[in-house]
């Protein structure tokens, strides 16, 4: 029998260096110690409707409804959050339970760079030392994140290694955490890695769907049809089906990044062109190679650039209780432009995956069906980037 | 019993390894045979992986050279077949979890056995998950080597009471690479390591100069040796077999 800890089916594990196991059994010991504490939970909530300004609200687009013609659609307002994205839940959290661990230092890997944002901010409030490993590539991409983690007063180091993306800047994030482990903890962004991050991320984020339920049990007086949110390593995805696992009629929908089209090799979508594997900690699925290296991926959202997926997202998809489409870059930017025009917010490109595929079923259902959409971060970063895309070159 | 035995019983034994494939898979096997003519008693083969998180920059970059040459699970075997013609000491391969997944677990470590492979390593897979490969190799009587790292602690009486082949003591925390000192308190893990094994222990990470070899080889079995061999490979390219001989050469006599 393989290891049961940390299980979601076949899926998770710990797949570590000797050096960090005795690192996240200490994590594991102080999770369980203090997830059912009182006082760390009133101060975790505390900071979260004080600080982070939850609970986000849910808001019912109307204009985006009427001109899809179809179900009405909530946006589950995860970018109105402080530091404008979902990656502030976890990162209070996790810099909360490190405080009381002992540790006066956080590392985390970044893509798009807004987990980076949220972890140097929970640093700056908590005087704790912060370093970010962010892929070169992404530090061109996100350059205004970069400086936003800077001016929060964090290191960032730029990754050239491999494909200088997330899975780089996760690989020098884990090198680092073996180098220096008594003051550090590692502050993972997403529900992946060894047990017990992806369990311990996805209850920080859980926080998402405890509200949409409620949120939308007193506007509508029932449970959503549709959860529909982006997937990379699928944290905001997770907090958003989390309390509906069990609501079997709710169909909880990722969406990933395809990229180019999953027919090419430019694309990030892991549960369509992937197969399970054994990387960064985890038994999930991989994109990969018939001889098992990881494969090189891509999409225009440096935030779902990444060739796995949370090993709990893998159970999900196995077990059928979740599905995952894929959504190309170019149906993402039109999403992306369509509810700026349409409802005058304007998503994070990773965000703007999950809009898509609102806009694809929504016109095909009835009126009283409802969708949730999570729009998991806001789109300021992305303007240059998908500017470019559009073939106009604007100053930042 | 495996064979990995033989490489400790006369004194300690040096450990070089390899990244297969870097510069090119002829260097790999000449240098390999360089090695064993100056006094190897054990060569780790290391599969070039796209993503070796354990590995300091020296190793990850001749991983990305090896694969971007062509390099494949499948020509190590290739590589390995040619060794044996003549090559009678230990061989183990290094490498990552996925690469041995990825393939298929049973059709790897059953052509492991076929063409003589003797141990495994995985950086990738602790103590807690060695049932993803532990009862195929059982079954084909390949060891799975364990791994022991000074933040082990509590941990290393019982990695060692299940140690196969040798055990791998991790000298310093971090990644693979060259080090100028080694500050690890390494006495009394191998102490403890003794207690509960008559399995030989031999020492790895930040090891490059015969006076660090000495050092360590009066604390364990063996010696082994990664970064600084891959620093000569980097330096002459395809012509590093004899270079790297001479190391071997330097640092068997250092610990003899």
């Amino acid at each position: 029998m393989t290891n049961p800890k940390g299980r979601f089916g076949i899926f998770g594990g710990q797949y570590i260096p000797e050096t960090l196991m005795n690192a996240v059994i200490e994590l594991e010991a102080a999770y369980e110690k203090y997830k059912c504490d009182e006082n760390f939970n009133a101060e975790l909530e505390k900071l979260f409707n004080e600080y982070a300004g939850r609970p986000s609200r849910l808001y019912f687009a109307a204009k985006m409804s009427r001109d899809l013609g179809g179900a009405k659609i909530y946006l589950k307002r995860e970018d109105l959050n402080h530091t404008g994205s979902h990656k502030i839940n976890n990162v209070l959290g996790q810099a909360l339970l490190a405080k009381k661990m002992g540790k006066t230092r956080l590392i985390a890997e970044t893509g798009a760079g807004q987990h980076g944002v949220a972890t140097a901010t929970a640093a700056a409030l908590l005087n704790m030392e912060c370093v970010v490993f962010m892929g070169e590539e992404d530090t061109k991409r996100q350059a205004l994140n970069v400086y936003r983690m800077k001016l929060l007063g964090a290191d960032v180091v730029p990754i050239k290694s491999g494909t200088a993306t997330l899975k780089d800047a996760v690989s020098e994030a884990f090198r680092e955490w073996t180098r220096r482990i008594a003051d550090t903890h590692y502050c993972l962004g997403s529900v992946m890695g060894p047990h017990p991050f992806p369990t311990i991320v996805r209850d920080f984020q859980s926080v998402i769907s405890r509200e949409i339920k409620s949120q939308t049990l007193s506007a509508e007086n029932k449970l959503p049809d549709y959860v529909i949110a982006c997937v990379g390593g699928g944290s905001n995805a997770i907090g958003s089906f989390w309390h509906f696992i069990n609501d079997k009629d709710v169909k909880l929908i990722g969406c990933e990044a395809a990229g180019r089209g999953i027919d090419t090799f430019e694309t990030a979508a892991t549960i369509s062109t992937g197969r399970t594997g054994i990387f960064h900690g985890m038994k999930s699925y991989f994109c990969q190679d018939k001889f098992g290296g990881i494969a090189p991926v891509y999409s225009i959202s440096a935030g779902l650039d990444y060739p796995g997926i949370g090993p709990e997202h893998a159970h999900l998809h196995d077990i059928k209780r979740a599905e995952y489409v894929p959504i190309t870059d170019d149906e993402a930017v039109q999403a992306f432009e369509y509810l700026s025009r349409t409802e005058g917010i304007i998503p994070a490109i990773e965000s703007a995956h999950a809009v898509a595929y609102a806009k694809k079923i929504a016109p095909n259902l009835s009126a009283d069906k409802i969708i949730v959409i999570t729009l998991s971060g806001r789109g300021d970063k992305d303007c240059a980037s998908i500017a470019r895309y559009r073939g106009e070159n604007i100053n930042e | 019993m495996s064979k990995i035995i033989n490489a400790f019983t006369n004194g300690k034994a040096f450990i070089p390894f390899i990244t297969c494939g870097y510069p090119d898979l002829q260097t790999t096997e000449k240098t390999v045979r360089e090695m064993v003519k100056n006094g190897a008693s054990l060569i780790e083969l290391g599969i070039p992986f796209s993503d070796p998180t354990a590995e300091g920059v020296v190793i990850q970059e001749a991983n990305l050279k090896a694969l971007q040459g062509g390099v494949t699970t499948e020509k190590v075997f290739d590589l390995v077949k040619n060794l044996r013609r003549d090559i009678k000491i230990p061989l183990i391969f290094m490498t990552y979890a996925n690469v041995i997944f990825g393939y298929g677990a049973e059709k790897f470590i059953s052509t492991c056995a076929e063409i003589g492979i003797d141990g495994i390593i995985l950086p990738d897979l602790p103590f807690e998950e060695k049932e993803e490969f532990l009862p195929i190799c059982r079954k084909y009587g390949v060891d799975l080597i364990s791994m022991i790292a000074p933040t082990s602690e509590n941990r290393i009486a019982k990695i060692s009471r299940d140690a196969e082949g040798f055990l791998y003591i991790v000298s310093s925390l971090g990644v693979t690479g060259v080090r100028s000192e080694i500050k690890t308190d390494l006495a009394p893990m191998i102490k403890i390591v003794r207690d509960n094994t008559k399995v030989p222990c031999a020492i790895g990470f930040g090891i490059s100069t015969p006076k660090q070899a000495f050092e360590m080889s009066q604390l364990a079995d063996g010696v082994i040796v990664g970064s600084a061999i891959i620093k000569i490979l980097a330096k002459y390219g395809k012509d590093s077999a004899p270079y790297v001989g001479e190391y071997v050469k330097e640092m068997v006599q250092a610990i003899s």
